[in-house]
């Protein structure tokens, strides 16, 4: 709906009716899960809706098809609800009808009644000489003349994984034809540690938190992974005879290649959008922030100050400025500089804050707070949203446990985080707004790809 | 997998991502207020007249004894950032005295307009061996990890801190006393945090907790060379139970033969 709202108000409005809310938000903490109501969606307070679409059972065109196309049907329905940006007709409330083709469909039956539906999902999916061949479409209820706004055809192996893989792709090209021209996520991957044994290895899984496996088996602790912009390469950090260190894992060499550290501990790998690695490295005695190339060649230190450094994550928008977190005024804080380690500034005013996140419009820095930390102290630590220019913020989570790793899913709507750690560790997903919580999986420190 | 798209195409809609950059959240906190974008950072294409860097690095002895320091040197023309492995960024021109405790590759890379250009330069560093057995015991034995626990007690840490106590400044001395008597023995010191607070950050606590503790060995006259550190950060727990006394067991750079 807030999408919706932008395509239909004109854009240079919206700054001035949002940053009025944001104040009406921010003079009174308490109710920032209250202002995450209707109010933030729209900007209004109007009441604009989010856009209602019925997703259509695909019609098997043969028995052998009813499998996975029972799959495909749950898995395309399950990413419009997780998109944020629809309010999906349950499928009791859809007409008993599987139209198979634009001539099969009586729009009227889903336009009215309890369906009420703007927009219908369907089609066919067939399989013929061991592949799936699936013919999509999305209708305007309402434009009876010229009711098609997707019309797509996929083909694929006969799998089950190949089943959910065409689901993703037909959600992300609704999400993106409908939901404002954002690309959806629906195809993204996020990639998380996974304890057990006295181990923990890189694990990772699509977005939906299916399909969860390891990606590196080293028999160590592995920390921190971090995947490239073109999800080629996992930087994380491993202990080996020398302590933590950065490695790199090749997925489409599916094998470890060379990362130099030149000496001291290494941990915490962020990539730019270009390609190029931040850190935080002990080399000189002092754990500080170097950048380098993504083989850890032509290093350079960019902070220079006693106390830990670590965990910076890259402005995503720009490629020029990092956030990270660092111990130099005791306890740890956010702070934000230049990739070239000038302009410094604080960013957190107190308490226990790390595991900071760069939004990918780079608006916003999303980071783990405790902010009345210290022996004995009340509250825990959770998940905060901070936007950069007023360093005003919201909390996103409560009572739920320590939380810790907040990850910005690609469209900027989405939030992963960890809940719990090592192996009584889960990883959670959230509308970025904190609402719509649920779990995805175990595990810790989640990373989602940047597309 | 094939796609065949039947309507528009997406990187017209792909376009408006940057335009709108909307978010949830965006709605919710935006001002209109945008942190200064900054240009890409500058592309590496070689302009078309700009001519290839050049660059040289020397060292100055090329071979020394551990503990002893080298001069290295080094003259770049036509570049614009010049940086050396393990140093950082350096003038296109200059020197600085390293002090390897091990035999190392020095590695310099000049980039400019006209490209980059690398050069190396190896330095040995000649690591004493141990004298014949029998004259000596303390020379070539590292004894027992008994014998050195005895002596050489780990030192513990307030909650988030990496300053020296003064009980682990007398404990750091004690130890350094046995060090020195026993020459063989080289250190490794583990760095660890409590199990509360942030994985990440905790490594980083953790190296400077070690490296605070091998600082006090240094600064007792053992020698910088006998000595690592790791740290552990949280992933290597003495005890887990959520009290205040295992806390502190926890929080400690723990001495270990180094074998």
């Amino acid at each position: 709906m807030a999408v919706m709202r932008l395509h239909q108000t004109p854009l240079r409005r919206w700054p001035v009716f949002a940053g009025a809310l944001l104040l009406a938000c921010s003079a009174a903490f308490i109710p920032a899960t209250f202002c995450a109501q209707d109010t933030v969606f729209t900007g209004t307070n109007k009441g604009a809706d989010r856009i209602r679409i019925a997703p259509a059972n695909f019609h098997a065109q043969s028995g052998d098809a009813v499998g996975l196309k029972q799959v495909f049907d749950s898995v395309l329905e399950s990413d419009l609800k997780n998109a944020g940006v629809f309010d999906v007709v349950s499928k009791s409330m859809e007409p008993r009808a599987e139209p198979s083709a634009p001539g099969d469909i009586n729009l009227a039956a889903w336009a009215g009644g309890n369906t009420n539906a703007s927009y219908v999902a369907f089609g066919n999916f067939g399989i013929t000489g061991g592949k799936v061949m699936v013919n999509a479409y999305v209708f305007d209820t309402h434009n009876a003349q010229y009711p098609q706004v997707i019309g797509k055809q996929y083909v694929d192996a006969a799998s089950e994984e190949a089943a959910r893989t065409i689901a993703h792709r037909f959600a992300d090209e609704i999400i993106l034809r409908l939901g404002g021209g954002i690309p959806g996520i629906a195809e993204t991957k996020i990639y998380y540690v996974r304890a057990g044994g006295g181990t923990k290895e890189i694990w990772t899984m699509e977005y939906d938190g299916a399909n969860p496996h390891a990606v590196t088996h080293l028999g160590t602790v592995a920390l921190s992974p971090r995947v490239s912009p073109d999800n080629s390469r996992i930087a994380f950090s491993a202990l080996g005879k020398d302590g933590f260190q950065i490695r790199v894992f090749s997925l489409l060499l599916d094998r470890m290649v060379n990362f130099n550290s030149a000496g001291g501990t290494n941990i915490s790998p962020a990539w730019s959008p270009n390609g190029q690695l931040a850190w935080s490295s002990s080399r000189s005695g002092d754990p500080e922030i170097y950048v380098a190339d993504a083989s850890g060649n032509g290093a350079r230190r960019v902070t220079s100050f006693r106390g830990p450094d670590s965990s910076p994550t890259w402005n995503p928008k720009t490629g020029s400025q990092i956030a990270w977190i660092s111990g130099r005024s005791s306890l740890p804080q956010v702070y934000t500089m230049e990739a070239d380690g000038t302009g410094v500034q604080r960013m957190t005013d107190g308490g226990y804050a790390t595991s900071v996140s760069w939004s990918p419009n780079g608006q916003f820095l999303a980071f783990a707070w405790n902010r009345k930390y210290g022996p004995g102290a009340p509250g825990g630590q959770d998940i905060y949203v901070m936007e950069v220019a007023t360093k005003k913020w919201i909390q996103l989570t409560n009572g739920m446990g320590q939380c810790d790793f907040p990850t910005w899913s690609p469209d900027g709507r989405h939030i992963a985080f960890a809940v719990g750690s090592g192996v009584r560790g889960q990883i959670w997903s959230m509308l970025a707004d904190g609402t719509e919580k649920h779990k995805l999986v175990a595990g810790d420190m989640p990373n989602w790809s940047f597309r | 997998m094939i796609v065949m798209s039947r309507t528009g195409r997406r990187t017209t809609q792909g376009r408006m991502y940057a335009a709108i950059s909307t978010s949830i959240v965006a709605l919710l906190l935006t001002t209109g207020c945008h942190k200064k974008s900054k240009a890409p950072l500058p592309s590496t294409a070689p302009a078309a007249m700009a001519q290839a860097p050049t660059v040289t690095l020397a060292a100055d002895p090329v071979a020394i004894d551990v503990g002893q320091s080298v001069t290295l040197t080094w003259r770049t023309t036509n570049a614009n950032t010049v940086s050396i492995d393990g140093i950082g960024s350096v003038d296109p021109n200059g020197n600085q005295t390293v002090m390897p405790s091990t035999s190392t590759n020095f590695h310099i890379t000049a980039t400019g307009d006209g490209g980059s250009a690398e050069a190396n330069v190896r330095v040995t560093v000649r690591v004493p061996q141990p004298q014949s057995s029998g004259s000596s015991s303390n020379l070539n034995d590292m004894g027992t990890d008994a014998a050195f626990h005895a002596a050489v007690k780990d030192v513990f840490f307030d909650y988030d801190s990496y300053d020296l106590r003064p009980d682990a400044q007398s404990n750091a001395s004690q130890a350094a006393t046995y060090l020195n008597a026993h020459p063989a023995i080289k250190v490794v010191v583990g760095g660890y945090c409590d199990e509360r607070g942030s994985a990440e950050y905790n490594l980083a606590l953790g190296e400077n907790r070690a490296n605070a503790a091998k600082q006090a060995l240094v600064s007792a006259g053992v020698s910088a060379g006998r000595i690592r550190v790791v740290s552990y950060g949280k992933e290597k727990q003495f005890c887990t139970e959520a009290a205040e006394s295992c806390y502190q067991q926890n929080r400690r750079g723990q001495f270990n033969l180094d074998r």
